[in-house]
């Protein structure tokens, strides 16, 4: 087999070595009972050729050469083609978690620019080297307010992505820490801050809201954070389309931010694998989750990255650590890393306000459902909206996400999502279908 | 004498903040094909940023060497053995990497209409079907997206069921070897953790188990073979105890290399357990991520798996979120396709028989690397390992020489270290792990460096402790580092 690096006479040369007899009998001191007295009932080995083919077949039967207009969590950006050249690097891609600092300084650094960029990003003190995802780091970050606060209850608002909120549900069950949630206006499309501040007491740890919210509207954070800090707790911000951050104020008025990357060179790939990240104020960072890389210099002087602060973390703490997290996105976050690269300060504002022009070119020409600002999402009434997106397919479109499954009284509605790959004539086909 | 590495010429690297200078770019957008807007007539004005303080512009060529230059400072399996113990650095097919990027699966997006969508689910189906085929198990969930992700679904599940038989319990039981993951798992699912001493040569000590065992225990958590390499004989037994009193066996499968195609985790009494692709089923670990983690489970445990589930419809497949039993989801979507599309690659290059093939080897070179190295090194468990080998530094700590150091003069010889001071039940531990990636060629070479080293630390220690000296950063000084966190950048 051709991962299998050993000729026949170098395996029994070996065998000799250890004194066995034959392969068989380096398994001989597993009990009898355990043992697996058949062949796996699995193909034989297949080529790359072969190999090639199958995937192909299988991308084959997915959708192919359509335009799309989903988001909702998941965005079709352009990737630049250095990020796959820099991630198909061995030395990145081949290496593992850089715990030996003095061979492992290409990946230490690249991810203390990674946080570095995510502060700037964001407005926040410190990032972590990443998350799984951005749904899982809405739970990471709410268990974090718990152990700030000494407070148990999160309320979150309904426009964060409902799969983030029942992630957060399936986390929270079992830890004594109750979840509810509060509402959006239905003009606006903006949290319900009365039905927030009504459902805040002083039992809890963190208010949860997210920005641009699922409708793609830019949120209320300052209101948001005012009622939180009121009663004393923390106000944890969710992003999910991190290229809004190239043109809308950073969160500062958050105390955790938890956001999902995907949208920095990250390609779809049905779900993942994706990155994401936990930026807080510089006072939390002992609660923090997750890896964190810093500076500090070598036996001769020079400046050198190590892995840091690591008695919050499972191997060195067990039970008590901030989080159970080991592996986490690394390699994706540098792709996240090579993509801020690329774009830099003034490529991510550009690239932003294209987003920001296409969608409200989309917009325009239908009926948007909410009048809150959205940055290159909305929700936008469409009477039978798998009827419209049925259409659509014919013309090979992928229209918006029908809300009824996540919002019953949206259900005359679709989310749809425009970026700089939307070409116009594409929206003008959407404008007529929901038209 | 060291003969394997020679010294590499590369440029020193700065910062990307320390490159930038405004007006560079490494971009440039299409025309717009709709009116530009006015962002703070669009957003109000007081939702537009004024700029991104700090925020790096350099040139794609600045932008290419840059990162490049940083990968040359890293070590990598695509260099040579990296025999980090529990880890499993295996060989990383680079097939996996191309048919991962083919366009029709990479730019699939998850709410895309499942008719649309058949190719992803069938991969996924196909893989679901080989893992349990793997583990001897009914039924497995691919949402999961990283081994402690995987331990805390499978926790979560076993606390499903014993809830809806009536007690959830309290405690789980975790072995002194076990990984940190699972006692930190164990807290988040809501349960006080116990630890269970190891019986003296090394594995589970079924008699101090059965005394342990009551109706608070929701179950053992256990890694099979242990992190020492060693396969738990009593497994079947604890299983009976276990499941005498309502209790469950979970096992953490970071040592499923040592397993495929030998022995099925569902044949010997294992209720759930969770895989990392990324360590048996060789997807890349990326400087740490992303991985996978599977669950697979008995057929009890499947109306609770996470929504939703893939269902057979007609000659298509779909999704099932109506599961009232469900815990719910672990996790957006459908888990970390790109990783599970890269882990059947790698299933049907080997094939049952190359699977069990590399299992062979991967043990093979283990038991090797022990039998060549037990002169110069004390080995505290003498029962036979698996797929790795744990040493402890009991010789050369009388020369003040630890295992750490030993490590780091591996660098020296062109090897990444072997895990270090892991599992905690070793004072000093040397946790090997070759893999079955590894040749005899770089096995030899390996084991004469291990060899070199020993003998250095009889001659001449303070050579060893004061390593590596080949490597262009020398020890990292990581006290000052928590003392003093700089976790970003910031101009001077």
């Amino acid at each position: 087999m051709r991962y299998l690096p050993k000729s026949d006479s170098e395996r029994r040369q070996m065998l000799e070595a250890c004194s066995v007899a034959s392969a068989e009998e380096l398994f001989s001191h597993l009990p009898e009972a355990v043992r697996l007295k058949r062949p796996l009932d699995l193909a034989a080995g297949i080529s790359e050729y072969e190999i090639v083919d199958y995937f192909s077949r299988r991308a084959a039967e997915n959708a192919n050469g359509y335009a799309s207009f989903l988001g909702a969590g998941v965005y079709h950006h352009f990737r630049p083609v250095l990020v796959d050249t820099v991630v198909s690097r061995g030395e990145f891609l081949t290496s593992y978690t850089p715990y030996q600092a003095e061979i492992s300084q290409g990946t230490l650094t690249a991810i203390f620019e990674f946080q570095s960029m995510i502060c700037q990003l964001t407005g926040m003190d410190v990032a972590n080297a990443s998350m799984y995802d951005g749904s899982t780091a809405v739970p990471e970050a709410a268990m974090m307010a718990v152990r700030s606060t000494g407070k148990g209850r999160v309320l979150i608002a309904r426009s964060v992505h409902p799969e983030y909120r029942e992630v957060l549900r399936t986390y929270a069950l079992h830890q004594g820490m109750p979840v509810e949630e509060f509402g959006y206006l239905p003009e606006a499309g903006t949290i319900d801050l009365e039905d927030l501040d009504r459902k805040m007491d002083d039992l809890t740890a963190a208010v949860v809201v997210q920005s641009p919210n699922f409708f793609g509207i830019v949120d209320k954070l300052k209101a948001a954070a005012e009622i939180a800090h009121r009663r004393g707790a923390l106000l944890i911000v969710v992003f999910t389309e991190a290229v809004s951050l190239g043109l809308l104020e950073p969160p500062a008025d958050a105390d955790i931010v938890a956001g999902e990357l995907q949208s920095f060179a990250i390609s779809p790939s049905y779900g993942g694998p994706y990155a994401g990240i936990i930026a807080t104020r510089e006072r939390f960072v002992r609660q923090m989750p997750g890896r964190l890389v810093g500076q500090t210099t070598d036996s001769r002087g020079n400046r050198a990255f190590c892995l840091t602060l690591s008695t919050r973390e499972q191997h060195i703490r067990r039970e008590k650590a901030t989080s159970n997290i080991c592996t986490n996105q690394a390699l994706i976050a540098l792709m996240a890393t090579v993509f801020m690269t690329v774009y830099g300060k003034q490529g991510l504002r550009e690239l932003a306000e294209q987003n920001l022009a296409k969608a409200h070119y989309l917009a325009g020409r239908v009926k948007p459902r909410f009048s809150g600002k959205f940055f290159n999402e909305f929700v936008a009434q469409a009477n039978k909206p798998d009827e419209i997106n049925k259409a659509l397919l014919k013309k090979k479109i992928i229209g918006g996400l029908p809300l009824g499954r996540f919002y019953p009284e949206l259900a005359d509605s679709m989310l749809l999502c425009a970026t700089e790959m939307s070409r116009r004539a594409d929206m003008d086909v959407v404008a007529g279908a929901l038209a | 004498m060291i003969t394997k590495v020679r010294p590499h010429l590369s440029q020193n690297e700065a910062l990307l903040f320390e490159r930038s200078s405004p007006g560079k770019k490494a971009y440039q957008l299409p025309d717009l094909d709709v009116p530009p807007l006015d962002p703070a007539e669009t957003l109000g004005a007081e939702n537009v940023r004024a700029e991104i303080p700090g925020f790096p512009e350099v040139s794609e060529v600045e932008a290419i060497r840059h990162f490049t230059r940083l990968s040359t400072w890293n070590y990598a399996i695509d260099y040579g053995m990296y025999p980090l113990g529990s880890c499993t650095m295996k060989y990383n097919p680079r097939i996996n990497e191309l048919v991962a990027r083919i366009e029709g699966l990479a730019w699939a997006h998850p709410y895309q209409p499942e008719a649309l969508a058949q190719g992803s689910m069938e991969v996924m189906a196909r893989l679901e079907a080989a893992l349990a085929e793997i583990t001897g198990m009914d039924a497995v969930t691919l949402q999961p997206a990283a081994g402690a992700h995987g331990e805390l679904t499978g926790i979560l599940l076993i606390r499903a069921l014993l809830e809806k038989r009536g007690n959830p319990r309290k405690k789980i039981l975790i072995p002194d070897s076990a990984h940190g993951t699972n006692p930190a798992t164990a807290a988040i699912a809501g349960y006080a953790v116990e630890n269970i001493a190891s019986s003296a040569t090394g594995v589970l000590d079924v008699g101090a188990l059965a005394q342990l065992v009551d109706r608070d225990v929701a179950a053992l958590m256990v890694t099979n073979p242990n992190t020492l390499g060693v396969f738990e004989e009593n497994i079947m037994q604890a299983a009976e105890i276990l499941h005498a009193k309502g209790a469950m066996l979970y096992m953490d499968g970071a040592n499923m290399n040592a397993l495929v195609g030998i022995a099925r985790p569902g044949d010997f009494g294992v209720d759930v357990l969770h895989l990392n692709l990324h360590k048996t089923f060789s997807t890349p670990h990326g400087g740490g991520g992303p991985g996978a983690g599977p669950v697979a489970v008995k057929k009890v445990f499947e109306p609770f798996l996470p929504v939703p589930r893939l269902k057979r419809s007609g000659k298509k497949w779909a999704y099932d979120y109506r599961r009232k039993h469900s815990i719910g989801r672990v996790r957006a979507f459908y888990g970390n396709f790109g990783v599970l599309v890269r882990a059947l690659a790698y299933i049907l290059a080997h094939g049952g028989p190359g699977l069990r093939n590399a299992t062979v080897d991967a043990v093979l070179n283990a038991v090797y690397v022990r039998k060549k190295l037990e002169p110069y090194f004390d080995l505290p468990y003498t029962s036979p390992n698996m797929h790795e080998v744990v040493f402890s530094d009991e010789r050369q700590a009388k020369a003040g020489v630890r295992t750490g150091d030993l490590a780091k003069r591996l660098i020296d010889y062109g090897f990444h270290p072997y895990t270090v001071s892991f599992p905690l039940i070793v004072r000093g531990a040397l946790m090997i792990e070759p893999t079955e990636t590894e040749g005899k060629i770089e096995l030899d070479q390996f084991i004469e460096a291990m060899i070199s080293i020993a003998k250095e630390v009889e001659t001449d220690p303070q050579l060893v402790k004061n390593a590596p000296y080949g490597t262009r950063t020398s020890r990292v000084d990581e006290v000052t580092a928590a003392r003093k966190p700089v976790l970003r950048w910031k101009p001077a």
